[in-house]
Order: structure tokens, then C-alpha cells, then sequence
């Protein structure tokens, strides 16, 4: 790989993790566990990996492995998006309770 | 313009979501809508990725579909209580997807330069940690295994001679991937046996950090695979997760008052059982469910302290049920929450937001703490440490100097429990032998069931 690539990624990894720390820091307690739950779910995104890697493989070990990639992280994705979507469809029905209150 | 252009592209869209849906998970109201975003923008980044030339499907749609199947069905049949260990679960697959991207692309291509090399070996270590360290977490926290520490000696000089054999079996084979698959495949033996290592040592009530830190670890072992095929999208939402697990766990160790270190290494709940006897003793007062009734019903003012055991006792909707009694009944009612209580961070409130308890009676260990000496009657549900004043009196207590919720400075404390035993952290808990504790034996769903029915007379 060219150094100009390399220090390219660098470039986009230094920024992602500032951004990363600034859009979580001021998370209230409440919402910690979807938060969790959700930014698990992005970790998924080895899932775009994991295509490649599956739709490119030649020998049958790889095609193993990235058959098995594909489906974990797919797992990762799908799993951790719905629960997310589960736990704050919970918090969003206090939210009305709460307006119907008022 | 050509495909690469438009996968680029649409890449840079899925980036900007992920960091647009993440914001908006910062804020109640909007939390719900920004988790749809950023799963349109993993939809679109998939979507891009499938457009690439000379990709053959019918692999890729088989493990489509498993994984899609596998995952809806877990995500709909979990249990509230369980969703620690399922979040544990859904982080592992993706530290082991992270794992077989870098060995597949080591197989592929062996003898690729030293950077792809170092990122293939990251991305295996880090993956295959995140796999192995989550399914100790969810055995853990499904009590499948012991939740208590897993001591024995020389422990650390064995996971001290496992680092040293995967960075010196990381030497050789990154000097010669081609000669070295042998060695390679050790670093994956390797790394699945420390992740095992690296979490059976920690204590059930320390999970909130692991599980924190663990999701830090599967985003970084995405960042790490994004370096081995070079793929922006992965380096930018690797980071994100790596950076919001960091955040978390550090509120986390905060929140008891340890460093991580301490909390990785300590064995913390294991040493202590010397010192339990030393610590507190005396006379504890129990409680009839009835006497609660009278206790509850003059109250002008309640406060409830869910701990851990109201997940495993499934009691909050009969507390919720209670609490709303109350409230006709004429006491102001609010629920103290620990940032640390249950296991993994925000438990609590995933629990009480299922029960439907409004999010003005919601009130964190800082706001609460302070209106402690005009509260009537608090009620602790499954929660021991947490609210264990010996960690504002008792210096060599394990956990002195961990913030704690003062339910000990209310007038009268009623105290939930099945038996005396110690919370996890194994110290006995002082606070049952007040004055003005109460202690309220049996199973708590059970106890406000029988203490609603009194109410209902």
C-alpha cells in the first residue's frame, strides 16, 4: 500500500475517534443501555468485510469462513438494531404517558 | 463515473448517518429515530458494498440469511431482564465476523505488504478477544457460569506468558506471513483462550464495565479490519463504537470509584470474605409483609432503590404497580437508580421504562442523594452495594469511597432481600444493621404482590 493511503486512514481514524468522544460524552444515564446496544449494532459494519470476503473467496476455507462472517455479523446487525428499536419504543410509550399528563 | 465512485460516495452518506443517528440516541425524544438512521445507514453501506464488481452472491445470500433469521429471532424473544447477556452475545459475533475478515483475507492473500499484515493480525486479536470475552460475559451474566470471580494462582503469570507468546508469535509471523500460517493460526488459539481469561477473573457486579469495555473492543476490531481491506466505512463507524465504549466505561469505573485496572485485575469480590466477619454486626430487625403495609401506607414520601434483583425477580411491574398505589395513596414516590446497579450501564431504567414507571419519578444518585434526610420510607429492592454505607465509613472496606445511594440517612429504610447473604461483592452490608433498617424477607415479586393485596383491602 502507498504511504499517502496509509497516513489517508490514519487521517479518518484520528478524526472518527474525536468525533466518537464528542457525540457520546454528554449521554444521560437513562439512555445508556440502548446506546450500548446500538453502537453494538454498528460494530456490525464488519459486515461490509465480510461480503467481500464471502462474494470474493476462491478456496472452499474461505468460502467457509466468510459464509460464517457473513451470518455472525449479520446477527450483530440485525439483532442489535431490533433490540435497540425494541428497548426504545419502551422509553418513547413513557415519553407519551408523560405528554398525556401534562 | 464509475462503480467505485458511487460505493465511495454512498459510504461518505453512511458515515455522516452513523454520526447523525448516534447524536440523536444522546436525547430521549429523538433517541428512537437516530438507532433507524444509523440502521439505514448500515443498510446503505451494505447495499454499496453488494454493487461491487465481481462479487458472487449465492455465499453471500446464504449467510444473509442466517445471520438475518438468527438475529430477528433473537431480538424479539429476549426477555427485557436478559438484555445484558444479549447485548454480550450480539457483541461477540461481531468480534468473531471481525476475526474471520482478517483471516480470510490472509488466506486470500498471504503474502500481502507489513501494513495489511499488522492490520490482519489486530483485527484477529482484537475479534477474536471480543468473541471469546463476550460468551464469558453472557455465560456470567446468564449465570450459566459462576457469576463470582475465577481466582487461581499464578494467574496472572499465565496470562502474562499468553500476551508475551501472541506478540512474539506476531513477530515472526508478521516478518513472514507467508511461511508462517502455522503461527498464525496459534495467534488464533491464542487470542480466543485470552479473551476467556481476560473476563472469568471479574465479578458479576463489575459487568456493566466489562460489557462496556468489550463493546469498545468490537468496534476497534472493526476499525482494525477496515485497515486490512482498506475500507473507510469501516475505520469511521469502528471508531465511533470504539470511542463511545471507552466513554461508557469510564462512567462506569467512575461510578464505583476504581480504576480500570482495578477493575480488570483484581479478582475484586473474592479476597474479601476474611474481611466480611470484621465489618459489620448486630442485631438485624426483620419485617412482616404487614407491618410494611402500615409502614408504606403513612408515608408522605417514598423512594425506591432497584438493584440487580429486581431484574432477576422480574418485579418491576408489580413495583411499578405499588409505586402507582402510592401515589393515590397520597406520598410523593421517585426511583433512585445507581449508575452502576444491574449489569450493564442504564439497566435500571431499561427495566422501569418496560414497566411503563414515568420518567419524571426517574432520579440519578446525584439528584436524589441530597433530598435523602426528608424521605420516609426507602425501599430497596435486589440492590446491596450499592447502597452499602461502608463505603462512606469503613476505609478498608473493597469499595470505600464508591458514591453511593444514601438510602441509610432516610427515617425509616426497608430492605428487600431473599437472605443476608453479601451482594457480589462479597463485604456484608452494615446498612441491615441500622437503627432504622428494616429488613423484608423473601422474594421481592412476591412481597409487593402480597403488599399490594394489603393495599387492595
Amino acid at each position: 500500500m502507498d504511504p499517502m493511503t496509509m497516513m489517508f486512514l490514519f487521517f479518518i481514524l484520528a478524526l472518527s475517534i474525536f468525533l466518537g468522544f464528542e457525540l457520546i460524552s454528554k449521554v444521560p444515564a437513562t439512555l445508556h443501555t440502548p446506546l450500548m446496544s446500538g453502537s453494538n449494532a454498528i460494530s456490525g459494519i464488519t459486515i461490509v468485510g465480510a461480503l467481500i470476503a464471502a462474494g470474493t473467496s476462491k478456496t472452499a476455507l474461505a468460502t467457509v469462513l466468510g459464509v460464517i462472517a457473513v451470518a455472525t455479523a449479520m446477527i450483530n446487525v440485525v439483532g442489535g438494531y431490533l433490540v435497540t428499536d425494541r428497548m426504545l419504543a419502551m422509553f418513547k410509550k413513557k415519553d407519551q404517558t408523560q405528554g398525556a399528563k401534562q | 463515473m464509475n462503480s467505485i465512485f458511487w460505493i465511495n460516495f454512498s459510504y461518505i452518506i453512511a458515515a455522516v448517518l452513523f454520526a447523525l443517528g448516534l447524536k440523536m440516541m444522546g436525547a430521549p425524544a429523538s433517541a428512537r429515530k437516530g438507532n433507524a438512521l444509523s440502521a439505514i445507514a448500515m443498510l446503505i453501506a451494505v447495499i454499496a458494498t453488494l454493487l461491487t464488481q465481481g462479487l458472487s452472491y449465492h455465499w453471500i445470500i446464504l449467510g444473509v440469511v442466517i445471520g438475518s433469521v438468527l438475529g430477528t429471532m433473537a431480538a424479539r424473544m429476549v426477555a427485557m431482564t436478559a438484555m445484558p447477556e444479549m447485548v454480550a452475545l450480539l457483541n461477540g459475533s461481531g468480534g468473531l465476523a471481525s476475526l474471520l475478515v482478517g483471516w480470510i483475507a490472509y488466506d486470500m492473500e498471504p503474502g500481502a505488504p507489513l501494513f495489511t499484515t499488522i492490520s490482519v493480525y489486530l483485527s484477529v486479536l482484537i475479534g477474536g478477544v471480543t468473541f471469546t470475552g463476550s460468551v464469558v460475559a453472557w455465560g456470567k451474566l446468564s449465570e450459566k457460569i459462576s457469576s463470582k470471580p475465577f481466582l487461581y494462582k499464578g494467574q496472572k503469570i499465565v496470562n502474562s506468558l499468553i500476551v508475551a507468546a501472541i506478540l512474539l508469535l506476531g513477530l515472526l509471523y508478521c516478518l513472514d506471513p507467508v511461511a508462517q500460517y502455522s503461527a498464525f493460526l496459534m495467534i488464533i488459539l491464542l487470542s480466543l483462550i485470552l479473551g476467556v481469561l481476560a473476563v472469568i477473573p471479574i465479578g458479576g457486579a463489575d459487568m456493566p464495565v466489562v460489557i462496556s469495555l468489550l463493546n469498545s473492543y468490537s468496534g476497534l476490531a472493526a476499525c482494525a479490519a477496515g485497515f486490512v481491506i482498506q475500507n473507510n466505512i469501516l475505520i469511521v463507524a469502528g471508531a465511533l463504537v470504539g470511542a463511545s465504549g471507552i466513554i461508557l466505561t469510564q462512567i462506569m469505573c467512575k461510578a464505583m470509584n476504581r480504576s480500570l485496572a482495578n477493575v480488570l485485575f483484581s479478582g475484586f469480590g473474592s479476597v474479601t470474605q476474611q474481611q466480611s466477619s470484621a465489618g459489620a454486626q448486630g442485631e438485624v430487625r426483620s419485617l412482616s409483609v404487614e407491618d410494611a403495609f402500615y409502614l408504606l401506607e403513612a408515608a408522605q414520601s417514598v423512594v425506591f432503590v432497584p438493584g440487580y434483583g429486581l431484574a432477576v425477580a422480574q418485579a418491576q411491574h408489580v413495583v411499578q404497580e405499588l409505586a402507582q398505589i402510592l401515589e393515590r395513596n397520597g406520598a410523593e414516590v421517585r426511583f433512585a437508580i445507581h449508575p452502576v446497579a444491574g449489569r450493564m450501564p442504564g439497566h435500571m431504567n431499561v427495566l422501569l421504562a418496560e414497566a411503563n414507571v414515568p420518567y419524571d419519578q426517574l432520579f440519578e444518585m446525584d439528584a436524589i442523594n441530597p433530598l435523602m434526610e426528608s424521605i420516609d420510607v426507602a425501599v430497596v429492592i435486589g440492590a446491596n452495594d450499592v447502597v452499602n454505607p461502608a463505603a462512606r465509613n469503613t476505609k478498608d472496606s473493597p469499595i470505600y469511597g464508591m458514591p453511593i445511594i444514601n438510602v441509610d440517612k432516610a427515617k425509616t429504610v426497608i430492605v428487600l432481600k431473599r437472605s443476608m447473604a453479601t451482594g457480589f461483592a462479597g463485604i456484608q452490608n452494615e446498612l441491615f444493621f441500622y437503627e432504622n433498617t428494616r429488613m423484608l424477607f423473601g422474594d421481592a415479586k412476591a412481597t409487593i404482590q402480597t403488599l399490594i393485596a394489603e393495599f387492595k383491602n
